[in-house]
């Protein structure tokens, strides 16, 4: 018998090999032993992945899995950034449902594969919602706007895009943020760099630092921004901190790439919360837009998002998306139909349009109450610290502060499951849950250090 | 020089705050891509406005009036869905219950492989995505590694395995001769390649060629894929299509995994199910024993969050709809069997008509090959001339569409064909 420890994988490979041999005739144990396994013989039953490790979960979706897990009736899932009704529902809009049966109802529809780029009204009209119907830079033909898979996807796409045909292949990002999207650039070929961004001791936008790290950034270099509600902050630049910002960028040549996942959720106002892009664009500069339908529209499972590349010219806004469908073509082919097909009929509806952002509204607004509502709670229980972050900070979530220590013990005392960073999802929680997360910051603040 | 004096001419013109720089395009240098060949067929038909015009380019299935089909078993699960789901995430591996139908599907309804819990299996972007996420995992793990690809294949492969930077090498498939497979070049390429390589195999109705090894070649090349410890990868798009029944469009991976390889697989519901733009299919990975599965699928999970997060809800809803209902299910497998019926019926036309108008060739190769596509033999020039002369299109390597072929377009197609084949 050959060497090394591993004695049953040589005896299976023996095994295959008589088998080969003598489908009908025996071997006797002699001629068995006789046979060495040589190193070049075929491993009938070893897998070619027997190295591969067992990966760690995902740190935000890993929250999910492991609330599922919990069998306490007190457990409260505050991680994943998705929107839930007071009564702690998943919520699918009234349009939404509305567009589906429009689409259901249409015998006329078909299954059929979408262009490489996705669906051509929902990119014309997503262009629109984010830049704005009156955009300069629409009319003139300067944007390609592609379907892709939520924001994920768009990111990832535009980002492999940059690796192949931008000559800078560093891109900047802001310290913290979501935590995918490290993962995301390197991915795609990008070497990723961090400029200060969030401020512990303010708990708010440390703006100097900020300005600094993208001043000594070198000259055009990619830069992503978060649009509005930064994840997983809350905290966002006013709109004087983004004419520094835009100045500086242009002044060095730096490329804006923005991740836009929460218009319409931040302040409850589409165009409101479209004001960092429009002032990049409206300056007539290039940059990139990764727009995602999961939150706004209650889209998650349905992978809606689009890649918008705004371009000097319309012919260099030709070529770049004839570019970007090579990306996409190796990676899916083409987008999925669904979510994009609801995304058009309520976009170009006019009345589903209206109706939507009034659903929009409240969704902004009960997020908000429930921060007040929260920051309340803490004040009324004499928990240390200030806790006005908590109202300041914008979108859906907040950055409580708390320390991977604490949060762990929110989880194991309290059935409280966020990720270690200490960000808490707003829309995880109603008016009936706030006290008991009330209670479980106040025992972590006071207990554990 | 010329081109950056007068950028910086223009630029220094331009009085801003802002600096120079940002003024200027940062890809003036992009050359415009090429179409894509298949993709691009499609396109040049839409914009052709003839009244004659035949589409039989890109692979989606067409009825008998030339018309896109929507199953009926797909409208039923659609109605069942519509305003009950909510659109949650799905898990980073996708949807659990249309993962477990579909290994049934490939692996068999009692397979020990699905009881055992060994295969790692992620719901995916139909085919490609599967093909996609496999590439990249076969680089992370076996970065050394090569993937021998079959001459021809759908052109996507080469793309697929190029942007994940796997090595490629191809293997010979198909005999341009006998309009049929090649198969003694073929044992020799896999005995010739490097042990431990990567193959890809269609498991049924190759894409392009139609041409399929026969179940004895199979348990050949199986033989020798062993022999030499190649890791073998299918890509099944066509399961259901190529025969009409699901289970014996399977043979080659039972027969695979009758002889103990721990294979990868590839499957898609564009066709079988009419899904196409739902993008919905499924990546799997057997391994040793449950433990490695676990391993496998948290590794290709790992793949999958900065790709796309996790896959789209829709389409993964209405295939566990339908193959979770026992009616739903006997009423796919009638449809499915009724497409390849038709396509079939199809390939019988051509040929005939083809053979009644007393073309010099033979077209015996129409009706032996198997699937959805006809590897005809014509030239990239005769394909132009079909194309601006009779406005049919097509790929340029002669593949032809059968689903795209009806009872009324059939005797133009064929006289077409014979017209510029005829004096060949």
């Amino acid at each position: 018998m050959s060497s090394g420890g591993h004695g049953s994988a040589t005896d299976r490979r023996l095994n295959a090999l008589f088998r080969h041999l003598s489908s009908s005739a025996r071997m006797d144990p002699q001629q068995l032993n006789s046979i060495a396994a040589s190193p070049t013989s075929a491993n009938q039953n070893d897998s070619v992945f027997s190295h591969v490790v067992r990966a760690p979960e995902d740190p935000i979706l890993g929250v999910t899995v492991a609330y599922n897990k919990d069998p306490s009736p007190l457990k409260l899932n505050l991680g994943v950034g998705a929107y839930r009704t007071e009564e702690g529902k998943p919520l699918v809009l009234n349009v939404v449902r509305k567009a589906e049966q429009q689409l259901v109802n249409d015998r006329s529809r078909v299954k059929e594969y979408l262009p490489i780029v996705g669906l051509a009204e929902f990119n014309k009209l997503s262009a629109k919602l984010i830049l704005g119907a009156d955009s300069p830079a629409i009319r003139e033909n300067r944007v390609t706007t592609v379907q892709c898979l939520s924001g994920t996807g768009s990111l990832r796409v535009g980002a492999e895009f940059l690796a192949r045909h931008y000559h800078q292949r560093t891109i900047y990002i802001p310290q913290p943020t979501w935590g995918n999207h490290p993962k995301v650039f390197t991915l795609a070929g990008l070497s990723v760099k961090s400029y200060r961004y969030y401020d512990p001791a303010t708990r708010g936008l440390n703006f100097q630092g900020l300005l600094e790290d993208l001043g000594s950034a070198p000259a055009g270099a990619i830069v992503l921004l978060h649009a509005c509600a930064h994840n997983p902050t809350g905290v966002d630049p006013t709109l004087q901190q983004w004419e520094r910002i835009r100045q500086l960028m242009r002044s060095k040549g730096l490329l804006p790439f923005f991740d836009s996942a929460y218009q319409g959720f931040a302040s409850g106002s589409l165009d409101s919360d479209a004001q960092s892009v429009r002032m990049f664009v409206a300056d007539g500069g290039e940059c990139f837009i990764a727009q995602s339908y999961a939150k706004n529209l209650g889209l998650y499972g349905e992978r809606v998002g689009a890649l918008s590349i705004v371009c000097k010219t319309a012919d260099v806004a030709g070529r770049v998306e004839s570019q970007v469908k090579l990306v996409i073509r190796p990676m899916y082919s083409n987008p999925p139909i669904h979510g994009a097909s609801i995304v058009a009929a309520i976009l170009r509806d006019r009345d589903l349009f209206n109706e939507w952002t009034f659903e929009l509204k409240a969704m902004a607004d009960r997020i908000i109450s429930m921060r007040q509502k929260l920051f309340d709670a803490l004040r009324a229980r004499g928990t240390p610290g200030d806790w006005s972050h908590i109202i300041k900070q914008i979108g859906m979530f907040t950055f409580t502060g708390l320390n991977p220590q604490q949060v762990a013990f929110m989880t194991k005392d309290y059935h409280i499951y966020m990720t270690s960073d200490g960000r808490i999802s707003m829309a995880g929680l109603s008016s009936k849950t706030v006290p008991h997360l009330a209670d479980a910051i106040h025992a972590a603040v006071t207990l554990v250090s | 020089m010329a081109m950056r004096s007068l950028i910086s001419e223009r630029v220094s013109c331009r009085s801003s705050v802002l600096g120079a720089r940002w003024m200027s395009s940062w890809w003036r240098n992009v050359e415009p891509a090429p179409k894509d060949p298949i993709l691009g067929v499609t396109e040049a038909f839409l914009a052709d406005p003839s009244p004659d015009k035949v589409n039989v380019g890109v692979g989606a299935y067409r009825d008998d009036n030339g018309k896109p089909v929507v199953l009926e078993c797909v409208r039923e699960a659609e109605r069942r869905i519509a305003g009950t789901a909510n659109m949650e995430y799905l898990p980073m591996g996708g949807s659990v219950k249309m993962v477990e139908e579909t290994l049934k599907l490939a692996y068999g309804d009692n397979s020990e492989f699905i009881k055992d819990k060994r295969i790692a299996a992620v719901q995916s972007l139909s085919g490609t995505g599967a093909c996609r996420l496999f590439a990249d995992f076969q680089k992370r793990f076996h970065p050394d590694s090569q993937i021998y690809i079959p001459v021809p294949t759908w052109s996507n492969h080469h793309n697929i395995w190029r942007d994940a930077h796997v090595t490629q090498r191809t293997f010979h498939y198909y005999h341009p001769g006998t309009k049929g497979l090649d198969f003694a070049a073929l044992m020799d390429d896999i005995k010739n390649a490097p042990n431990g390589s990567f193959f890809l195999l269609h498991a049924c109705a190759h894409n392009p060629t139609g041409v399929d090894p026969s179940e004895e070649q199979w348990k050949e090349i199986s033989y020798q894929i062993k022999a030499k410890g190649h890791f073998p990868f299918f890509d099944m798009a066509y399961q259901g299509f190529a025969s009409g029944d699901p289970e014996r469009d399977a043979k080659a991976i039972r027969i695979f995994l009758k002889d103990g390889h721990l294979l990868g697989l590839a499957q898609s519901y564009a066709k079988n199910m009419g899904l196409y733009g739902q993008r919905v299919g499924c990546l799997s990975v057997l391994c040793e024993d449950e433990k490695q599965a676990v391993a496998v699928k948290s590794q290709l999970q790992q793949l999958a969050r900065p790709m796309y997060s996790n896959p789209p809800v829709h389409g993964a809803l209405i295939v566990s709809t339908i193959l979770g209902d026992a009616e739903l299910k006997k009423l796919w497998l009638k449809e499915v069997q009724g497409m390849a019926d038709r396509i079939i019926g199809m390939r019988t036309a051509l040929r005939e008509n083809l053979e009644e108008l007393g073309s010099p060739l033979s077209w015996k190769h129409i009706t032996n090959q198997i699937g959805m596509f006809c590897y005809s033999g014509l030239t990239p020039e005769q394909v132009d001339r079909l194309t601006n002369e009779y406005h049919i299109y097509m790929t340029r390597n002669g593949r032809i569409s059968m689903a795209g072929v009806t009872t009324g377009n059939v005797g133009y197609l064929a006289n077409a064909v014979h017209e510029v084949t005829k004096s060949t």
